[in-house]
């Protein structure tokens, strides 16, 4: 076990937590937009900054990244860390200027839009994460999404910005999306998601359209369940 | 090259070399680095043996590594004499061949001319641009066929990786280039005898060497020079540090843009693995290493490690955090040392002299000498190897000769988009790592760009902020995000939409980028920013509060005029203005409608006799 | 114009040529591109699927890295020096000039697939500033002028001088 100080308190953790579990744990809690526990971490929204301090260094530093060390002191909201998270929500407001979540987090933190930023119009919701590619890749292994480009052009999306001939139109990614960038449409027979249309299989026990068929011969092919057991709705199973 | 068997054995093939080369033999050296290059220095080259030919002379003309005096190529050097002639061009190739190699005459107007006591120079080492150098990993260059294994074998090379090999413990090689004091020469400055321990004792293997040669800072290309020029000082200064790890593989990443370097390293690689001074069994001794190139794809992030490695294995470059460091886990999450090209060219040199005679050149913590790109608005551009310490003054002005046109400095940029603009009046600071930071700098790979009075500082600071967004991998949102907010704002300045107050958000978003951004790249973004507000607030307030850009260079804030006295009515403007803008009749003084005018600069490029104004 | 399956049998031969290595992928993208002067489409599935790797993945990189273009580059390639030396040496006024000259922005294609325009960030070669280097030919001190007259020269079809 390791013991650290976070915001004063002494908290105890287990040898590689990161700070923001220790944190957590010990009730402290730190903001965060990409850290989701279905999938591997990336540090890139920056909302979880942290300051820590061992011996005479002092640094800001990722807590969802961050593993706990002996001794160490953390400040999850100095000056400092409250700076870049202020920094980081006016930038995402600006560029997402519609996200409900990006609204709320900002309110709950005290943070307005920024005058001087002329809001974007193009990016949607996305604070491009990659959480959802992340899941596509680690949890479901398809892979049918990835990021293209860099900097400010970088946008995420299937290949060559066209219908994913791999996707199974599982939505695993609309669901790990902190920002509700990602449309999923599901109408009777019909779901649509990243440009393409996927058919609906209806229960064969109580008729309702409960999952994409791409997906469930895609799970059978994976685990060798035989189709038709895979075609009757949890609720039925 | 047949194999060399061991240290004994190199050193009779190197005395073989040695007594097989006559240093009265007549050759001609000409140099073959990029810039001499785009002087046409290879048709000089194939004029030159043409000639000799013709002439009936059996003279070699060896095309070297880069001399380093760009400003003036192509550079010729006849030997044994070592008669330094400066732009060459095919047409001068005949006297040279009959009058200076046929007969030792000096050609005088093909010398250097010092242009201020007008008098020629006749031998490189007595140009001012070298006098002050110290050129200890550039000084062979000159006279090594990068392509020659032979050649860099003949002035010692590989001695040190034999005097290691046979005679040094790698714990032994740590220490002495701890004791020497050698720092990163890519950047950071960290000492690289403590990496080299911290990566020797971490677990786990294999480990990797890593040879960091994606020179992404504009204006700097001491490491293309370097990997075109001498490819074997790299490659030996690696293998002796692989020994020291305890590595068996490395990698050399070479940047997309440098064909030539990725061609030599390839020829210095296979010539090494020949001669048995690389691969199985280095010099007969258990010792394996080898070396592979991996060539970037264009990405200026890459430089950073953790983006470097992601590269190497195949990925998008994106910086990782780095809260365990790269000795522990780098490359395939292996212990790794990475180090920059010129950091590991000067390995050798500390192993053949001593760590105390390397380590008696230069400032108290920054030691040996830096090579330096002295490059934009400067008489003498080149590259320049000084001993840390000396003064910027001395750079800009004893070698670089100052600066051209009878303009007036006003900075000189260094350390690339992480580094910062110095003002005149630090002209005398002493360049090493430690100054160059506190002044809000930093020592970068080694770029310095010279700029003067016509250099606007707000400029500078966007054509940074806008190289970094285009160089951003976009995965953190500070870096993606803010550095596009910031480089909006220097947008708006320069065409005079600033806003009062635009100065302070900009340090505001400074701080918070700095802070919250994920790898180096964010984190010193800010620092052309910051550094240019520092020392020339001035030229901002003009910007913004007089809409007016006193270098003249941001284009909605000036008018171009004509000076009616200076005119000649020749027309030329006229033709030349892709609008219309200039107009007039012949014989008279023209005029520019600065309301047609897109201020592109044609008309002020084709006028002779200085007639148009800018304000 | 190269077809589909003279791109998939090249493409092939190249991931052969690096057995297969998954890290070898940005090789293998720059072979590609060596062979077809830009990465098809085509290429870059053939190549996903020799190697191993989701399409995604190889787009991701394709798109990451500058010296990759997806789109077919003209004949010439000219590359305008970004660089901090060539910047304050007057490379924006080349630019424009060049753009005026070409009539294409930077990224962009000749109708007739003669020229291609790039910027890029430093060729290190900054005594010759402001430069452009055209396919692998460099042209230092450009200026307005010279422009015109080079464009010109390889427009008729002539040798670069």
């Amino acid at each position: 076990m390791v013991n650290l100080i976070i915001d004063g308190k002494n908290v105890t953790a287990q040898k590689d937590t990161m700070v923001l579990e220790a944190a957590r744990s010990a009730g402290v809690n730190i903001p965060t937009l990409c850290a989701h526990e279905a999938i591997s971490r990336s540090g890139s929204c920056r909302l979880c900054v942290v300051e820590v301090k061992k011996g005479n260094r002092t640094r800001i530093v990722t807590s969802c990244l961050y593993p706990v060390e002996e001794g160490l002191i953390v400040d999850t909201r100095s000056e400092r860390v409250q700076n870049v998270r202020r920094l980081v929500l006016e930038l995402l407001l600006a560029r997402c200027p519609k996200s409900e979540v990006l609204q709320k987090l900002a309110a709950d933190l005290g943070v307005d839009p920024h005058p001087r930023f002329v809001p974007d119009t193009d990016k949607g919701k996305c604070i491009l994460c990659r959480s959802c590619v992340r899941v596509c890749e680690e949890v479901v292994g398809v892979s049918a999404i990835g990021m293209s480009s860099r900097g400010s052009h970088k946008t995420v999306g299937p290949p060559f910005k066209e219908a994913s001939s791999v996707c199974i139109g599982c939505g695993a990614c609309v669901y790990v999306c902190p920002t509700g960038h990602i449309v999923m449409q599901s109408t009777g027979d019909k779901r649509k998601i990243w440009r393409r249309t996927f058919k609906m299989q209806a229960c064969e026990k109580c008729g309702k359209y409960f999952a994409p068929v791409d997906q469930l011969k895609f799970i059978s092919k994976k685990t060798g369940t035989p189709y038709k057991e895979l075609a009757v709705c949890t609720e039925c199973r | 090259m047949k194999k060399i068997a061991n240290a004994l054995d190199l050193r009779r093939v190197q005395e073989d070399l040695k007594k097989n080369f006559d240093p009265n033999k007549k050759m001609v050296t000409i140099c073959a680095g990029t810039g001499c290059r785009g002087y046409g220095c290879i048709k000089v080259k194939e004029e030159l043996e043409a000639e000799l030919q013709k002439q009936h002379m059996d003279v070699e003309v060896r095309a070297t590594g880069c001399f380093g005096f760009c400003e003036k190529g192509p550079l010729v050097v006849v030997h044994p004499e070592k008669i330094f002639y400066q732009q060459v061009k095919i047409k001068d190739v005949p006297d040279i061949v009959s009058k200076t190699v046929g007969s030792g005459e000096v050609l005088e107007k093909l010398l250097y001319r010092d242009p201020y006591t007008k008098e020629t120079v006749l031998k490189e080492e007595e140009v001012p641009f070298y006098k002050k150098q110290h050129r200890l990993v550039f000084g062979q260059n000159g006279m090594i066929d990068p392509t020659r294994i032979e050649d860099y074998l003949i002035i010692g090379g590989y001695s040190a990786l034999a005097k290691v090999l046979t005679g040094m413990t790698p714990e032994g090689v740590i220490s002495e280039v701890k004791k020497a004091g050698l720092r990163g020469r890519g950047g950071g400055g960290f000492s690289a005898g403590v990496k080299w321990e911290s990566c020797r004792r971490a677990h786990g293997s294999p480990k990797y060497v890593i040879g960091n040669g994606d020179e992404g800072d504009p204006g700097a290309y001491m490491d293309r020079s370097l990997m075109e020029g001498n490819p074997h000082s790299v490659l030996e200064g690696m293998i002796i540090g692989a020994y020291a790890i305890g590595a068996s593989e490395g990698y050399i990443y070479v940047r997309n843009e440098y064909p030539l370097a990725v061609l030599h390293l390839t020829l210095a690689i296979a010539a090494a693995k020949e001669a048995g001074l690389l691969g199985k069994n280095i010099l007969g001794t258990d010792f394996s290493f080898d070396i592979h190139i991996n060539k970037g794809g264009g990405a200026f992030v890459c430089g950073e490690s953790s983006a470097l490695f992601a590269s190497i294995e195949g990925r998008a470059g994106e910086p990782r955090a780095k809260y365990i460091h790269a000795v522990e886990k780098g490359l395939w999450d292996k212990p790794t040392c990475l180090n920059n090209v010129e950091t590991w060219a000067n390995v050798p040199i500390i192993i053949n002299q001593g760590a105390e005679a390397y380590a008696s050149v230069g400032t108290e913590r920054s030691k040996g000498t830096k090579i330096f790109s002295l490059v934009g608005k400067i008489n003498n551009t080149g590259l320049v190897e000084v001993p840390m310490g000396i003064t910027l003054r001395e750079i800009v002005y004893d070698m670089g000769g100052g600066i051209p046109n009878g303009r007036k400095f006003k900075a000189v940029q260094t350390g690339g988009p992480s580094g910062g603009c110095i003002p005149e009046r630090l002209l005398d600071l002493p360049v090493d790592f430690d100054k160059l930071t506190e002044v809000g700098s930093m020592m970068g790979s080694g770029g310095m760009i010279v700029m003067d009075d016509r250099s606007c500082m707000v400029d500078v600071a966007k054509y940074f902020l806008a190289f970094l967004q285009e160089e951003s991998c976009g995965k953190c949102v500070p870096c993606r995000e803010g550095v596009r907010r910031m480089r909006e704002i220097l947008e708006d300045i320069c065409a005079g939409r600033g806003k009062e107050g635009d100065v302070e958000l900009l340090e505001h978003l400074s701080t918070g980028v700095a802070d919250g951004s994920l790898c180096a790249l964010g984190g010193s973004a800010p620092n052309p920013v910051l550094s240019t507000i520092r020392y020339f607030r001035d030229e901002y307030d003009a910007h913004i509060r007089d809409h007016r850009c006193p270098a003249g260079v941001c284009k909605a804030l000036i008018t171009y005029s004509v000076n009616a006295e200076k005119c000649t009515g020749c027309g030329l403007c006229v033709k030349v203005c892709p609008v219309q803008a200039a107009t007039g009749e012949k014989k008279k003084p023209h005029s520019i409608n600065n309301d047609l005018c897109t201020r592109c600069g044609a008309c002020i490029e084709s006028c002779k006799f200085d007639a148009i104004t800018v304000e | 114009m190269t077809n589909v399956s003279e791109i998939r049998k090249k493409t092939k031969l190249i991931v052969k040529k690096y057995s297969g290595d998954k890290s070898a992928l940005i090789a293998v993208l720059q072979d590609i591109q060596e062979a077809f002067n830009y990465l098809p489409k085509d290429a870059l599935a053939t190549a996903a699927k020799a190697l191993g790797i989701p399409v995604s993945r190889v787009y991701e990189v394709a798109t990451f890295y500058t010296a990759f273009s997806l789109k077919p580059r003209g004949e010439h390639v000219v590359k305008i020096c970004m660089g901090t030396a060539c910047h304050v040496r007057g490379a924006a006024a080349i630019q424009d000039k060049m753009e005026r000259t070409l009539c294409i922005k930077p990224g962009e294609t000749t109708p007739d697939r003669k020229f291609s325009l790039e910027t890029v960030n430093c060729v290190g070669a900054c005594a010759l500033g402001p430069v452009v280097v055209i396919n692998t030919e460099y042209h230092g001190q450009m200026t307005m002028a010279k422009v015109d007259k080079i464009i010109g020269k390889l427009k008729e079809g002539g040798a670069q001088s």
